[in-house]
């Protein structure tokens, strides 16, 4: 996988994760069988120390599911997760509590990951008291370093206060000091940004790109390619459970192989007006995870499609007219 | 770390002004009238109770004058069958109903609140076995089974108060589950999960101080219930034959045939105490209850009629 | 020839619950032509939603409100939601903001479309029902939809029967508030494409309120910037990229990542926005702007023509002349 010689910090195989879906009282009256979402379905991708991988991808992807079951939130059916030379896939929730201190997520919407009713200091201290770290002076100091680092500075004015009191962004800052009180390795990032004002969004995603810088392995999921494209190493566009095109942010952005990841890419709106393309807009929308279409999943939207493309389910592979040698597309036509 | 991160925090302002918790009490208390009234008059009965010993210095049953005395300066409401003074024994029964109401409350919320935490929190096999449970106590019929009960158990004070919590935790028990449901799934609760939390943390540090607001409503509404409770039973001759309760009040002028000498002193002083100490707690605890409980709540439809006003310095030139 | 929609010094406060008063907008100037397409950019509390709701008549009644909202030339708030209610949904229509939200969820798509074209007359029984399924299927929805649930449909089949619905009656200007906000970015291209032809086939003007420049820089012809509840800058929206004339719009712009502008460094804007319970003095925007200098704090700047159609309000521009760079 990684070309370099360190070996990867998250070593993700064949991850499956499915989960069944409700069919409803008449449904169940009816004897439907019971159907399941293959939310993620075969994903593998490798993330090294003080790299930032973007998985990126529409709703119902399976990139939030992707990085639940990597921290191992939500049960797995299959596939293999490498923590750091540790398989993360058997393990009990006992087992696994340790291992949680070094592996941190920060959720999507600050209103709602904090805990309304404890202070900003209480809610960093948590992990510390969680994991039984230190004595309460140690625990103070760290507090105070995570909202440096987490650029709430000066400290004081922030331990006191309740998230109410508080800005969107500050509540992400607060949410982002409280996930490194722990120094975690990896950070897992579930679109940081999408809830913020845009006039914030660079300050919490420079908070990110400077802790990458320091070692820690990012993790970010995001439905923004433009913001994938500026802060991350390497993107991984994912379709219906799978990860399409993988490679170097660059690379993706301005070579995509994927005809999937090229119609995504021209639909994202330039910011010069000047600069004003026609988008290769897709018609109608993502099929839902149940009834995955069968050979290539992109088959049925798809404009390069031919009739091998719904026999043959293709795999992660380097294109032809790709420049970067990690650089992989999962096409036939490529 | 880089300055362009810290300036950009640091000036993200702290405008803010710091001001308390979100959702309290005090606020409901103080923002509607109907929970300060209610309030005042569960407090203003708290306060006679706490009183009582400087009035009963001696046994409030002690004989102090002919019976059915009329209400008279020195005994304002009378005195009853056994030449009581009403005033000291309406005092005496207060502790005890207060006793019992809020006792027999707790209780009730002891075990609702449990049951519904558990089955709310746990969900799967724990929720269907202790919503099963509560379905059963639910349509017991209340009255019969605590004459059942007091019959079979003997009539003391604990055993009452037992019986009244043992009837009552069932609607405590689905309010709360309902509400730590919703919790459980919040992104906050989530969250502190990820970062390893077990759930003896997530119940006591995250999820019940959440739900312990409507807690506390529900069980304010549970006194209510508990002292009429209480006073029927006493009043049927089931209660404690140690203690004065106004149910007791009440059984004694009806067995003292009160009626017949007209004495109504003796019956509609405590039937009045009855009737305001459970008016007082249900208002309070129905305004803490609407305020608190998320699926009360209900949206003000818009008459969408705003109002125009003029613009100064605009004025002269239309 | 007058504007179509002259917005002239509007200005909503809002009753606040503990006293005093919030003044969510403040003064605002905005025209919009005959189907121009029209941007209207701010961050969350800048008043841009406030703005088109006063438009539509639908404030609160803890609103009160100031100033005039001409269209073709009748000031339709003369006297307030009374006169706005019959240019409501005939001349003016909206597609808010979260679509779940504009429905009622247990009646039936179609039902609720034709509502509009009932309750003011357009069409009734078996002809309403056809319009109802014309539109449908202008709108890209299969007609036999109709008879479906809001539940049923996905966030971008709803979307787009809000906008079935708000252009039921045939307005003239469609205010389209954070319409493609909660939508991935293939629906939200989808949307923006029907938006742009219905604009063209039905003769609209389209208000696009948004937090997103650059659908405003794909989308529009011109476009205002909104800080704190006023009009910070307004122009042709090539000028408002390439020759900003306020800091706000060119901070705005450089905190927007970009696909292609890899190197190009993002840079947030520090601070936050001014309280609006408060009264402000000077440029609400001096806390945060990095071309501060003596008046700012202390004197308001008035919007003032930069450009050809191009206005600002920034002190920058006080002796600069026209044309010239910030």
């Amino acid at each position: 996988m990684s070309t370099n010689g360190s070996a990867p910090l998250l070593q993700v195989e064949g991850l499956v994760a499915r989960y069944p879906v409700s069919r409803g009282v008449v449904g169940a009256l009816r004897r439907e069988p019971k159907l399941r979402v293959h939310a993620v379905d075969g994903v593998s991708f490798s993330l090294r120390r003080g790299e930032m991988l973007a998985l990126v991808g529409e709703s119902g992807c399976g990139k939030t599911s992707t990085a639940q079951s990597v921290l191992r939130l939500i049960d797995i059916d299959g596939g293999s997760i490498q923590f750091d030379g540790t398989e993360l896939s058997g393990l009990s929730p006992r087992a696994l509590r340790p291992l949680r201190r070094r592996m941190q997520i920060v959720y999507q919407d600050p209103y709602e990951s904090l805990d309304p009713r404890f202070r900003v200091g209480a809610t960093i201290e948590e992990p510390l008291q969680v994991h039984g770290v230190g004595s309460r002076s140690e625990r103070s100091d760290e507090v105070r370093r995570a909202l440096e680092l987490a650029g709430l500075t000066p400290p004081e004015l922030y331990v006191d206060r309740y998230p109410h009191e508080l800005s969107g962004g500050q509540r992400q800052r607060v949410a982002i000091a409280a996930s490194l009180v722990l120094h975690p390795d990896l950070l897992v990032a579930d679109e940081p940004v999408s809830m913020l004002d845009v006039s914030v969004r660079a300050g919490i995603l420079a908070i990110l790109d400077e802790l990458r810088d320091n070692g820690l392995a990012v993790l970010m999921i995001t439905h923004d390619l433009s913001t994938a494209a500026h802060y991350a190493d390497r993107i991984a566009v994912m379709y219906l459970g799978r990860i399409v095109e993988e490679g170097p942010a660059h690379e993706v952005v301005e070579n995509p192989q994927h005809p999937y990841t090229r119609a995504l890419l021209s639909v994202v709106p330039k910011r010069d007006p000047r600069e004003r393309s026609t988008p290769q807009i897709l018609r109608g929308e993502t099929p839902n995870s149940i009834h995955i279409p069968v050979g290539c999943r992109f088959h049925p939207r798809c404009p390069l499609a031919i009739e091998e493309c719904k026999a043959v389910d293709p795999e992660l592979r380097r294109p032809a007219a790709a420049t970067d040698p990690a650089h992989r597309a999962a096409c036939i036509r490529v | 770390m880089s300055t362009a991160v810290q300036g950009a925090a640091a000036a993200e302002g702290v405008d803010v002004a710091k001001s308390g918790r979100p959702g309290s009490i005090r606020r409901v208390v103080f923002g509607e009238p109907q929970a300060l009234i209610g309030l005042a008059i569960v407090a203003a009965f708290i306060l006679v109770a706490l009183l009582s010993p400087l009035f009963l210095s001696q046994d409030p049953k002690t004989k102090v004058g002919p019976i059915f005395e009329h209400p008279s300066v020195s005994h304002p409401l009378g005195l009853d069958g056994g030449g009581a003074d009403m005033v000291r024994l309406l005092i005496a029964g207060t502790r005890v109903s207060l006793l019992v109401g809020f006792a027999a409350a707790f209780v009730s919320a002891l075990i609702g609140g449990t049951v519904g935490l558990a089955s709310g929190y746990f969900g799967g096999k724990t929720d269907i076995v202790l919503m099963r449970i509560t379905d059963y106590v639910i349509v017991i019929p209340d009255i019969p089974l605590m004459i059942v009960a007091a019959a079979l158990f003997g009539r003391s004070l604990t055993n009452i108060i037992l019986i009244i919590g043992v009837i009552y935790w069932t609607s405590t028990a689905r309010l709360i589950r309902a509400q730590v449901k919703s919790v459980r799934e919040r992104v906050y609760v989530k969250r502190a999960r990820a970062l390893g939390a077990g759930n003896t943390r997530l119940i006591f540090k995250h999820v019940l101080p959440q739900v312990m607001p409507l807690l506390i409503a529900n069980t304010v509404l549970l006194v209510a219930l508990a002292i009429f409770a209480e006073t029927f039973i006493s009043f049927l001759g089931l209660g404690d034959p140690s203690v004065i309760s106004w149910g007791r009040l009440i059984e004694n002028s009806f067995t003292d045939d009160a009626i017949l000498n007209n004495a109504w002193w003796t019956i509609v002083p405590p039937g009045v105490c009855v009737t305001l100490l459970v008016l007082g707690s249900t208002m309070f605890g129905q305004s803490l209850e609407d305020a608190l409980n998320p699926r009360l709540r209900v949206g003000h439809l818009s008459v969408r009629r705003f109002r125009m006003r003029p613009l100064k310095g605009k004025l002269e030139s239309e | 020839m007058s504007a179509l929609l002259e917005v002239e010094g509007l200005n909503v406060w809002f009753d606040l619950a503990g006293g005093g008063e919030l003044h969510a907008v403040r003064g605002v100037d905005v025209q919009v032509d005959a189907g121009e397409r029209f941007g209207l950019v701010g961050e969350s509390g800048c008043g841009k939603t406030t703005a088109m709701l006063t438009i539509m008549g639908l404030l609160p009644p803890n609103a009160s409100v100031a100033g005039e909202v001409r269209l073709a030339g009748e000031n339709i708030l003369a006297r307030g939601e009374e006169s706005v209610s019959p240019h409501r949904w005939n001349d003016v229509a909206m597609v808010f903001q979260g679509a779940m939200n504009a429905f009622n969820p247990v009646k039936t798509v179609g039902s609720q479309i034709e509502e509009p074209l009932r309750l003011h007359g357009i069409a009734e029984g078996r002809a309403a029902r056809r319009q109802v399924a014309e539109l449908l299927e202008r709108v890209g929805i299969p007609s036999d939809r109709a008879a479906r649930y809001p539940h049923e449909f996905s966030g971008g089949m709803r979307q787009r029967a809000a906008i079935a619905m708000a252009i039921a009656c045939g307005p003239k200007i469609l205010l389209a508030d954070e319409p493609t906000t909660a939508l991935d970015v293939m629906v939200q291209a989808q949307i923006l494409e029907l938006l742009l032809s219905l604009a063209e086939d039905f003769e609209l003007a389209l208000v696009l309120v948004t937090h997103d420049l650059p659908v405003v820089a794909q989308v529009c012809d011109r476009a205002a910037v909104m800080y704190a509840g006023e009009v910070a800058e307004a122009g042709s929206i090539d000028a408002l990229f390439h020759t900003p004339r306020h800091p706000y719009t060119r901070m705005l712009f450089a905190a927007t990542p970009d696909l292609h502008a890899g190197g190009e460094r993002v840079v947030s804007i520090p601070g936050a926005p001014p309280r609006l319970d408060r009264p402000l003095v000077g440029c609400p925007f001096h806390p945060r702007c990095d071309s501060r200098f003596e008046p700012c704090p202390t004197v308001t700047p008035l919007l003032k023509v930069v450009g050809e159609g191009h206005v600002a309000a920034c002190h920058l521009n006080d002796h600069v002349r026209e044309g010239a760079l910030v």
